[in-house]
């Protein structure tokens, strides 16, 4: 049997290991789903049907969102940058598997722990509160196919960032770009559904798109039949495209290779 | 087991030159380094910090590339076929671990034979051997991150060996290690190429490893092979002898003496090299004799002294 199920089991049991922090976290995502749900509340209050939601929407779509930041790491990079800047690098590269794989393993079974640790208290809390809109069976077969999606594009995004620390003596400046780029595009601050005109455009055709945005239209019914299949399309294609992009970025990497620290 | 001739690897690092124009340099890590390792062999590699050591390791495992030169491993190129190589050698880096921190050490074992592909019987006797030998007992249900640096280090070891590989590469195992834990590491590994016949290539600064373990020593500095050969050839050659720090009760002009080499004057203090044949006593008596002395150190030459010494004999060393 190939490595990566293992790589995987154990990175769900090393991202399960320490539970009380995941709860802590999960306690702030909730935290943060109130005051983002009544910013939004204010805003459709005041512009009803905005960008094609109603309140109902809008306010699923923020408690959905705060659920999936954990699985889909909005906000943190790869381990693997810590580990090129170190230097531990240096053992993944040594192994007689492949660098992209292992992480892209390590990443799924930390995605899982996640989604097993973080997700349910936003989603509880906001059902408590308020109203959401309850997904149906279709709808919720579909966003299971679009979370692990997701998780692919982000982990396909956050490996190219990581890998760039191969060039880069520093690479926070990087990090901090990336993180905004993820928060802003994936619509975590705002739906990209209010954005207007041709910024609208752009941000919907975006990878981060893929990320939060894509996955929550599916969850609300907003993308049914031929719509679906191109939403879906939209995020696989934009997987396999960055992960792609990824290969191609390890030979290089590893063909000018210089590992910090002896 | 290993060839490597006439190998270089050189990396281009980028200056500021200007405000926006940067210039370009490149510095030779390694230098048309040459050598032979034959199975079997206990062969120990030293050198200074900065030296090209874990460069050389780098490349002869596969993951830097040379810039020139041909490096084979088990027959094999190892940027190249680095994976079938990874397969038939075993790698430690002392600063660094294979292991995963969170979980207990029985477990990343378990990942590593799924990692190199080991069957499930083999697996169970060879850890049972490696637990025996290495006396990891007590702490393979133990997570990584709770362990000492001895028994982590074992555990890399045993990481590195469940494979059963023909060659084993330690990239200063026996950093930081006490004296209990270091002589534990280097029995087993004494044992590991004598009983086994593993061949064991190992860098160090600890020359108490060398002394226990290898015959044969390869010395490298400033990327370049400055000695190879037997470890008594190399006492012989190079008698770096040891070092007596003396404090005067005030600044004296550098102290003439037989025997005795002046190599630093700070101040009051100064400090005198003696070879290993001079009788110190005798010394410390003589400079008493002369001025106030206040304090007085004496130790062994370390690997610096060493290597120091050799650079300037390297002429009268028969390569």
């Amino acid at each position: 049997m190939s490595v990566f199920p293992w790589v995987a089991w154990y990175a769900l049991r090393r991202y399960t290991a320490y539970p009380l922090s995941s709860v802590a976290e999960s306690v702030t995502n909730t935290a943060f789903a109130f005051m983002r749900a009544y910013v939004l509340l204010a805003l459709w209050q005041a512009r009803p049907a905005l960008g094609g939601y109603d309140v109902t929407d809008a306010i699923t779509f923020c408690f959905l969102t705060q659920a999936m930041i954990g699985p889909v790491q909005i906000f943190r990079g790869l381990e693997l940058s810590d580990r090129i800047r170190s230097g531990d690098v240096a053992i993944d590269l040594y192994r007689p598997v492949g660098l992209q794989g292992w992480w892209l393993a390590d990443d799924l079974g930390r995605a899982t722990a996640e989604l097993l640790l973080r997700s349910g208290l936003p989603m509880v809390a906001g059902m408590l509160v308020f109203t959401l809109r309850p997904a149906g069976p279709w709808a919720l077969a579909a966003f299971a196919l679009a979370l692990p999606l997701a998780v692919l594009v982000s982990f396909a995004i956050r490996y190219l960032v990581a890998l760039a620390a191969f060039w880069l003596h520093d690479d926070r400046g990087l990090q901090a770009i990336a993180l905004v780029m993820s928060l802003f595009f994936s619509g975590m601050i705002l739906p990209l559904v209010v954005f207007p005109g041709w910024l609208g455009g752009i941000a919907r055709a975006l990878p981060w798109a893929a990320l939060i945005q894509v996955p929550a239209d599916i969850y609300l019914g907003k993308r049914t039949g031929s719509d679906l299949v191109a939403a879906l399309g939209f995020q696989a294609a934009w997987a396999v495209a960055l992960l792609a992009a990824g290969a191609l970025l390890t030979v290089a990497a590893r063909r000018k290779l210089v590992i910090h620290g002896g | 087991m290993i060839e490597v001739a006439g190998v270089g690897k050189s990396f281009t690092v980028r200056r500021r030159a200007g405000r926006i124009r940067r210039s370009r340099t490149t510095v030779a890590a390694v230098d048309d380094v040459s050598f032979e390792v034959a199975a079997g062999e206990f062969v120990g590699y030293l050198g200074p910090n900065g030296a090209g050591k874990s460069t050389t390791i780098k490349m002869l495992t596969g993951i830097l590339t040379p810039s020139s030169g041909s490096v084979r491993v088990c027959g094999l190129d190892p940027s190249r076929q680095r994976t079938t190589l990874a397969r038939r050698i075993g790698v430690v880096f002392g600063q660094r671990t294979t292991l995963w921190w969170d979980l207990p050490l029985r477990d990343s074992l378990t990942l590593i034979r799924h990692l190199y592909r080991v069957d499930a019987a083999a697996h169970r006797a060879r850890l049972a051997e490696l637990t025996g030998l290495l006396e990891l007992g007590p702490f393979l249900d133990t997570p990584v991150r709770q362990l000492s640096l001895g028994q982590r280090m074992r555990g890399d070891l045993a990481a590195a060996l469940l494979h059963d590989p023909e060659l084993l590469v330690l990239d200063e195992p026996t950093i930081g290690l006490d004296v209990v834990s270091k002589a534990t590491v280097r029995e087993f590994l004494a044992r590991l190429n004598s009983e086994r016949g593993t061949t064991i290539l190992l860098t160090t600064h600890d020359l108490g490893d060398i002394e226990r373990l290898c015959r044969r020593v390869m010395i490298i500095d400033h990327g370049r092979l400055a000695y190879d050969g037997d470890l008594s050839r190399l006492r012989a050659t190079v008698d770096a002898g040891r070092m007596l720090v003396v404090e005067f009760a005030r600044p004296c002009p550098p102290i003439s003496l037989p025997d005795v080499i002046v190599e630093r004057v700070q101040g009051p203090r100064q400090w005198l090299r003696l070879p290993r044949t001079a009788n110190a006593a005798a010394v410390v008596a003589a400079l008493a004799d002369r001025h106030e002395v206040r304090d007085i150190a004496l130790r062994d030459a370390d690997i610096e002294d060493v290597v120091a010494r050799l650079y300037r004999q390297v002429g009268t060393l028969a390569k």
